[in-house]
């Protein structure tokens, strides 16, 4: 029996990748795109496929590595989201030039929405500037179909091929057929080359000509040809939709009963856009819409601009995810049809928060107090939400709150009283991008101190392991790398470490390495807790205190506002705080915080 | 003949209640009745106790989002869900709220409502999901006019092989489905 299952998209991805012989595959976490490595790690353990999966310590470790496979002639793949991508655009960019053995295939993840990114950037204009072709799957079934024909478009033309779904595709779900794995039948050999592999500018002048030689070819390459999806005939009108707006698109025009007037045409590859069609689409259709997330790259390869409309005339909204509502009204105003589908209310939401019992809660309660007046550089992951806690200023991209703190050290040395600096950054964001930072830190004897948020995993993604973890994408046994050793090796002579849960002396040793700083240059702290979502690190968890608010409670609310615990709030009744059982997860900082001393322990049932 | 069955369930709570967990059990019970489907789901900051918002659809659909005004039941693990996405619903669809009585802004649409955060405290503290979820498939066809494509057994099922190797799991998971199912609704 042929029994479907159901697979998240990222999942359907894993799967192309092991149906297609891939045979080295990377990645750095990152919200859309984590689960793509994990799966293909959990489907490598069930099936013994043979392939090399791993976490790199960032997106551009990653390309390089799996680039280096496609060098070798095997089929490999790196995954990221569409911000990592911006750190491996450098060997992108130039491995478009020197194409490729094996087939490889780059997927990035976009976030439109952002629903939880920095940025709201396209991938395909990415693609684009490095000169690949990029495909633009519209669901998880799609997105794996798609794996196949990435790796035949990128032996056929030596080139990567990037495949960009987006959050609808990667976090949708849908029934499946089951995995049928071709394990990686090639050997690897690798062809001495230096012409190509280590080109010279002169050189590289040559590989750009081949390179827009085979952009020529793959625009009229059939396999990625635009589809059309309904029966309609000549119709003066026509719909251009890719990615997940296909989607949408397919089941509205069906919901709307105009596939009969409106022709809709699925553009699969983006860029380059298929020749052929284009010139057909402009003289078959006097007015036509272009419907694609996040930016016009279709859009504006259809060069005819008064016939063709879409974002650039603000029929098609520039900025954030393209809903099907919003889809619906953009057919319905160009079909000529009354009515609107409204938007939902914006009712505030509750606002993402740490964990109750997050050990990074009271790693920032203790800078607050241990710096009050201090300028803040914070830096990506779970522990970005230190801002509700007025503990992070500044959230600009991976490492940078280190560079930050170094940009602010040098803006205000001359000043009559220079504001205490102090960085806060995780473990894995740490060895991803903050060493180089920390090393110029070191090397310009910036004054400031830096928080290293340890809590022993790659928290935000999913609980993915840090190179301090010593366990691989497979669960592998793997060497560790020390946080201490390191920021030693980059020159920092004060480092300590502590644990923040001991709110009192974590306090002190913060407040000494501010003093330090102040004179010295940089300090580092290692606040070490694990993290309680990791499941491998049981000791996190089961504490044997329930704290509970006495009668010394007077609402004051100092402990809501400046610790913020979700399992603590104000009980509109007795007007004190209350603790919900069904949330603490008995870490028993909040005993150390009120002010009245108001809360105690009570053993746990 | 039937109709084929089309089906599109908003199910709305904060990080941590498990709004994924109900989600796949129901695209599961779909798959098992040899029903087509499509979710989507959120993930990485907004799960630390922010909003989470799953779209389920079941039958010929090709988009993972439901539009307003198209959905057949809202699921809302918190009672502020019904607020914020009662406007997913069609003016035949109904609500299953998690809340202490029967909230006054549903509009003129049919609200079932359980107190599933107390029940949860006396029989599993951390299934609020499957207490509620329990309760919508029982009022289902006794309330609606328009029942829930699967059953509370169909779900049984779907659990049973889920948690088949972790017996202490499943037997907390089916009591708290079954203490959602026997639960009159709060009015």
């Amino acid at each position: 029996m042929n029994r479907k299952n159901l697979a998240l998209g990222n999942e359907a991805i894993a799967q192309g990748l092991l149906e297609n012989g891939c045979a080295i595959a990377t990645s750095y976490p990152g919200t859309p795109a984590s689960e793509i490595l994990s799966s293909l790690a959990r489907l490598q353990r069930q099936t013994g496929a043979a392939l090399h999966a791993q976490w790199a310590v960032n997106e551009k470790i990653a390309f390089e590595i799996a680039y280096a496979g496609c060098q070798a002639g095997l089929r490999t793949a790196v995954s990221m989201k569409q911000v990592g991508l911006n750190v491996a655009a450098d060997p992108l960019m130039s491995a478009a030039y020197m194409g490729t053995s094996g087939g490889f295939v780059v997927i990035s993840a976009d976030d439109p929405g952002p629903h939880s990114s920095q940025t709201e950037q396209d991938s395909r204009l990415m693609a684009m500037m490095a000169k690949i072709p990029v495909l633009d799957p519209d669901s998880p079934a799609q997105a794996r179909e798609l794996v196949a024909v990435a790796y035949a478009l990128s032996e056929a033309f030596r080139i990567p091929v990037m495949l960009r779904p987006t959050t609808r595709v990667c976090h949708a779900r849908q029934d499946m057929a089951p995995l049928s794995p071709r394990p990686p039948e090639r050997q690897p050999a690798f062809e001495k080359n230096p012409a190509r592999w280590a080109a010279t500018p002169k050189f590289r002048n040559q590989l750009h000509h081949e390179l827009e030689r085979k952009l020529a070819e793959i625009a009229i390459y059939p396999a990625t040809a635009p589809l059309k999806l309904n029966a309609a005939g000549e119709t003066p009108k026509a719909i251009v939709v890719s990615g997940v707006a296909a989607a949408h698109a397919r089941e509205i025009m069906a919901d709307l009963g105009i596939g009969d007037r409106i022709a809709l045409y699925q553009v699969r590859q983006p860029f380059p856009l298929h020749t052929d069609f284009t010139a057909q689409l402009l003289a078959a259709h006097s007015e036509i819409l272009v419907i694609e997330e996040t930016m016009g790259v279709i859009e504006m390869q259809l060069a005819d601009r008064q016939r063709v409309r879409g974002k650039l005339c603000g029929a098609v909204s520039r900025v954030g995810e393209i809903l099907p509502e919003a889809v619906e009204n953009s057919i319905r105003q160009f079909a000529g049809l009354p009515g609107r589908v409204p938007s939902l209310p914006t009712v505030p939401g509750r606002r993402p928060t740490l964990c109750a019992g997050c050990p990074h809660r009271a790693s920032y309660f203790a800078i607050k107090r241990a710096a009050p007046r201090a300028i803040y550089t914070g830096d990506i992951g779970c522990y970005t939400l230190g801002l509700n806690l007025g503990a992070v200023d500044t959230v600009l991209c991976m490492g940078a709150a280190i560079s930050q703190a170094a940009g602010f050290y040098h803006a205000f040395k001359n000043a009559p009283k220079p504001p205490d600096i102090v960085a806060t950054i995780g473990d894995s964001t740490f060895f991803h991008a903050g060493v180089p930072a920390l090393i110029d830190a070191v090397v310009q004897g910036v004054k400031f101190v830096l928080v290293i948020l340890d809590n022993r995993t790659t928290a935000m993604t999913g609980n993915q392991p840090t190179p301090a973890t010593g366990t691989g994408a497979m669960d592998e046994p793997l060497n560790r790398v020390a946080i201490e050793s390191l920021v030693r090796g980059c020159g920092v002579s004060r480092c300590e470490t502590a644990d923040p849960y001991q709110l009192e002396a974590f306090t002190r040793t913060v407040r000494a390495a501010v003093k330090y700083s102040r004179s010295s240059g940089p300090a580092v702290v290692i606040a070490r807790h694990p993290c309680l979502l990791d499941k491998r690190r049981q000791e996190a968890a089961a504490l044997a205190q329930a704290p509970t608010v006495g009668d010394a409670c007077d609402g004051c609310g100092y402990c809501l506002k400046n610790f913020e615990c979700p399992a603590m709030g104000m009980d509109p009744e007795t007007e004190r705080v209350r603790i919900d059982p069904l949330v603490c997860s008995g870490c028993g900082v909040c005993l150390t915080i009120c002010p009245q001393k108001a809360i105690a322990a009570c053993a746990r049932d | 003949m039937q109709a084929p069955l089309n089906q599109q369930i908003v199910i709305s709570g904060v990080g941590g209640q498990g709004v994924l967990f109900v989600t796949r059990l129901l695209a599961e019970a779909a798959i098992a009745k040899g029903l087509a489907v499509l979710s989507s789901e959120t993930h990485g900051m907004a799960q630390r106790g922010g909003t989470v918002l799953s779209h389920f659809k079941v039958g010929d659909f090709s988009s993972p989002l439901i539009r307003p005004g198209h959905a057949d039941l809202l699921l809302a693990l918190k009672a502020e869900g019904i607020a914020q996405h009662a406007a997913f619903l069609k003016p035949d669809g109904w609500i299953a709220v998690n809340a202490a009585a029967a909230p006054a802004d549903g509009g003129n649409r049919c609200c079932l409502a359980l107190d599933a955060d107390r029940l949860a405290r006396a029989v599993a503290p951390k299934a609020v999901n499957l207490i509620l979820l329990g309760f919508a498939l029982a009022a289902s066809p006794a309330e609606s006019e328009n029942p829930l494509f699967c059953d509370l057994a169909e779900i049984q099922s779907v659990l049973q092989k889920r948690l088949d190797a972790r017996p202490q799991l499943l037997e907390n998971a089916l009591a708290a489905l079954a203490a959602g199912a026997a639960a009159p609704a709060a009015v």
